[in-house]
């Protein structure tokens, strides 16, 4: 098809974890032009010539990480994040794609500027940026974008990003004409009614800060209209992210029913609760509250049941000027591109979920409701891999990490797990310097 | 409670911070940071200053060459001048600021603010805010003392300590006692001082309010939650009304001010469910036929001018305690 773009490459003695196909043994890979082609489970390889060999010995070989919910600062507020930045962040920890969130200044809701970031990305980038279009123009929840153009584009799926649309006519509408396309339909949760002013989590802990708080049922209620609406519409619906107890229950029921429907879950949901934010501490203000230890514990059982499709990092960088702030008047978001896994293998250190499952929420799970032919270790799937060492200790320092804004949710914080190397369309983007 | 009080005397003058152990706190930000000794001996303090006020000469100057700063993003009247004349009776020299609700967009940040401020080196900061948490955010960037009168609704740490102050002059005792708060429960950040407070002093706490101004978990904070103003008076030693911010509550909060007085406003008919000897409290500004009749307000129950009065005392304990301790090696 094309001349090879470089020499091919054989990763050996590593122990493949791909939850595509359920394998979990010790074997190899080679690759060619970019692409996987030849797995050898329980036996060896043959070097071809000029290949070079990684030795993976005591290294977990599995698809890169497809993270579905990432904010950048390009275009409009470069000094927060470029594509380059988050790209890097990205590499570090492990994700070889990414869905960019349209919330940029000006707003991706234009097939213009989703062909013009996919050069861009192509140009800066060192793993795949995947445009999301924006449902409504500017965000605005009224009017819709050209669905039909943007995925013409290369936009492979519709949000508002941390916008939530509050008109159920609208969504309506939108859904409906977003099946039209067979798009995928992707919904941040928030009844801005109800949620009013509110800053995190309703209950006694936002009561003895004296913040207000948002009830849960700022997320239900939403979360119950667009299920109906979905199955009304057929549109092919993920819940962007959930974080309590009673949006587990409201989308396993609707699971039964409706096979279009999924749900993802930010890694903040799932590793932390509200009690992290102690006093006061703006990194832990989310657009999504963290919710208490009993809604943390539900949406582990969710991953671990599969009603939660997807983990992503819901990266948010978000600059000193915004978050050093009372707690009320700073901007919600974190960062989380480069934590992601290891905050993700908290769960696998722990004993509450698998591996295979865990890695699954970040692999194959957002490439099939993206339909992408990555996120598995198959021949003929794009050599998007990483290496890590799944026992490596580190502690998360923000002045190390990649990002152009320190908002990290997990400063401080004693992980397990670290990417080793990350390797994208058969190159390597990142390699682990001790 | 019974030694601490036995501790002082209320007859002779302020005498020098020395006679008390030191205070070992660098801020005061709020009630939940205090150990009950450190409550007690703020209180021990507070009423050693009380004759102070009532000399011919109101001074006592501890505190001379001493700068302090009331910076005020809301607009108050008696806070600002309660801490102005307590840090003006010790000598020291003080500055008020008031800056219009702080806003992003305004330009300058809160820690912007506090960075400027910091270098005019100043020893005090009493600050007032209208989110929770900011005057925690603003001690982190100063280096000197910072004193939080009021953040958000959140904390007011001297509004519970003056209340303290003039319970236990009025009953002999804190302990023991059943206090019933009633009123805006949710945005006061008086009630959550207030059952700090209280609850490290062995009272029975009691929040009086319909269900839509009872913050969720209020029941973990209290000894006992009342949506019926009767019942929630009985057999209580002290009655505190919270200001209702009815200019912004009308409609979203209660329907009306004549319901909300009808079942939540403190007038003689309810108040005799309390017991004979009960006494009247309210942070103030009162609204008058909102909360509370005026004849309760004005009448033999009410000590709510001695909460001024001990409000003073209490500031100029809090500044000589903390100020000291920043000279310490």
């Amino acid at each position: 098809m094309s001349t090879p773009v470089s020499r091919p490459t054989l990763i050996e003695n590593a122990r493949i974890v791909d939850p595509a196909s359920g394998t979990d043994s010790q074997g190899a890979v080679l690759i060619e032009d970019g692409l996987i082609a030849e797995i050898a489970i329980g036996a060896p390889i043959g070097v071809p010539d000029g290949a070079e060999v990684i030795n993976a010995k005591g290294l977990i070989l599995a698809p890169g990480l497809i993270d579905m919910r990432v904010f950048t600062g390009e275009p409009g507020k470069e000094y927060r994040e470029t594509l380059q930045s988050a790209g890097d962040a990205a590499a570090a920890g492990g994700v070889t794609s990414f869905v960019m969130m349209p919330d940029t200044t000006p707003v991706v809701d234009d097939g213009a500027l989703v062909d013009f970031l996919i050069r861009r990305a192509k140009a800066t980038s060192r793993v795949n940026v995947l445009p999301a279009g924006a449902i409504t123009k500017g965000l605005n929840g009224t009017e819709m974008t050209e669905y039909g153009l943007l995925k013409e584009a290369g936009a492979v799926c519709l949000t508002d990003g941390r916008h939530a649309i509050q008109s159920p006519a609208m969504l309506r509408t939108a859904m409906s004409y977003a099946a039209n396309y067979g798009m995928i339909f992707v919904h941040h949760l928030c009844d801005t009614d109800l949620a009013g002013a509110g800053v995190m989590n309703e209950g006694l802990f936002a009561t003895i800060l004296g913040l207000k708080g948002i009830p849960r049922e700022a997320e239900t209620i939403p979360l119950a209209r667009d299920l109906q609406l979905a199955a009304l519409t057929g549109v092919n619906y993920h819940a962007a992210q959930i974080s309590c107890a009673a949006s587990v229950e409201l989308v396993a029921a609707a699971k039964k029913r409706n096979k279009s429907v999924t749900a993802g879950v930010s890694i903040n949901n799932l590793a932390l609760n509200e009690n992290d934010i102690g006093r006061y501490r703006t990194f832990f203000k989310l657009s999504t509250p963290l919710r208490s230890e009993d809604d943390r514990q539900a949406i582990v059982e969710g991953l671990r049941n599969g009603t939660i499709d997807t983990i992503h990092s819901d990266h948010d960088p978000q600059d000193t000027e915004v978050k050093r702030q009372p707690f009320a008047e700073a901007s919600d978001g974190a960062i989380g591109l480069e934590t992601l896994l290891a905050a993700a293998l908290r769960l696998v250190h722990s004993g509450d979920v698998d591996i295979l499952t865990v890695l699954r929420a970040m692999t194959s799970r957002p490439a099939d409701i993206l339909g992408l032919a990555a996120g598995r270790i198959a021949v003929g799937a794009p050599a998007d891999l990483i290496l890590f060492d799944l026992e490596y200790p580190w502690q998360v320092s923000e002045q190390q990490l990649r990002s152009r804004s320190r908002n990290t949710s997990f400063e401080g914080a004693r992980l397990a797990g670290k990417v080793m190397r990350t390797i994208v369309g058969g190159e390597t983007v990142f390699e682990h310097v001790d | 409670m019974a030694q601490a009080r036995a501790s002082t005397t209320s007859t002779s003058s302020a005498s020098s911070s020395g006679d008390f152990p030191p205070f070992n706190q660098r801020h005061l930000l709020s009630i939940a940071d205090l150990q009950q000794h450190e409550i007690i001996q703020l209180l021990d303090r507070a009423e050693a200053m009380v004759p102070v006020s009532r000399q011919e000469r109101k001074s006592h100057p501890t505190l001379t060459g001493k700068t302090q700063i009331n910076l005020f993003f809301e607009p108050s009247t008696r806070t600002q001048g309660s801490f102005e004349i307590a840090g003006k009776r010790l000598g020291a020299l003080v500055m008020n600021m008031s800056v219009k609700s702080s806003s992003v967009s305004k330009g300058e940040t809160l820690v912007d603010t506090a960075t400027t401020l910091n270098a005019m080196r100043p020893d005090v900061i009493v600050v007032r805010h209208g989110a929770a948490g900011a005057v925690e955010l603003l001690s982190q960037k100063v280096g000197c003392a910072v004193i939080n009168a009021g953040d958000g609704a959140h904390e007011h740490p001297t509004q519970a300590l003056l209340d303290a102050l003039t319970i236990r002059n009025h009953k002999g005792r804190i302990s023991g006692l059943t206090v019933a708060i009633c009123g805006d429960i949710a945005n006061s950040r008086v009630v959550r001082s207030n059952l700090l407070l209280l609850g490290a002093l062995n009272v029975r706490t009691r929040v009086i309010a319909p269900r839509n101004l009872l913050p969720v978990g209020i029941e973990h904070l209290a000894s006992e939650v009342f949506t019926d103003m009767r019942e929630g008076l009985a057999g209580a030693d002290v009655v505190m009304m919270l200001r209702l911010q009815h200019e912004r509550a009308q409609g979203r909060m209660i329907p009306s001010v004549r319901e909300y007085y009808r079942f939540y406003g403190l007038d003689a008919e309810k108040l005799s469910y309390a017991k004979p000897d009960a006494i009247v409290m309210h942070p103030g500004p009162m609204n008058r036929g909102v909360e509370i009749d005026p004849a309760i307000a004005d009448g033999p129950a009410s000590v709510i001018t001695d909460q001024v009065e001990m409000g003073v005392a209490v500031r100029m304990a809090v500044l000589d305690a903390l100020l000291p301790s920043r000279n310490e090696p």
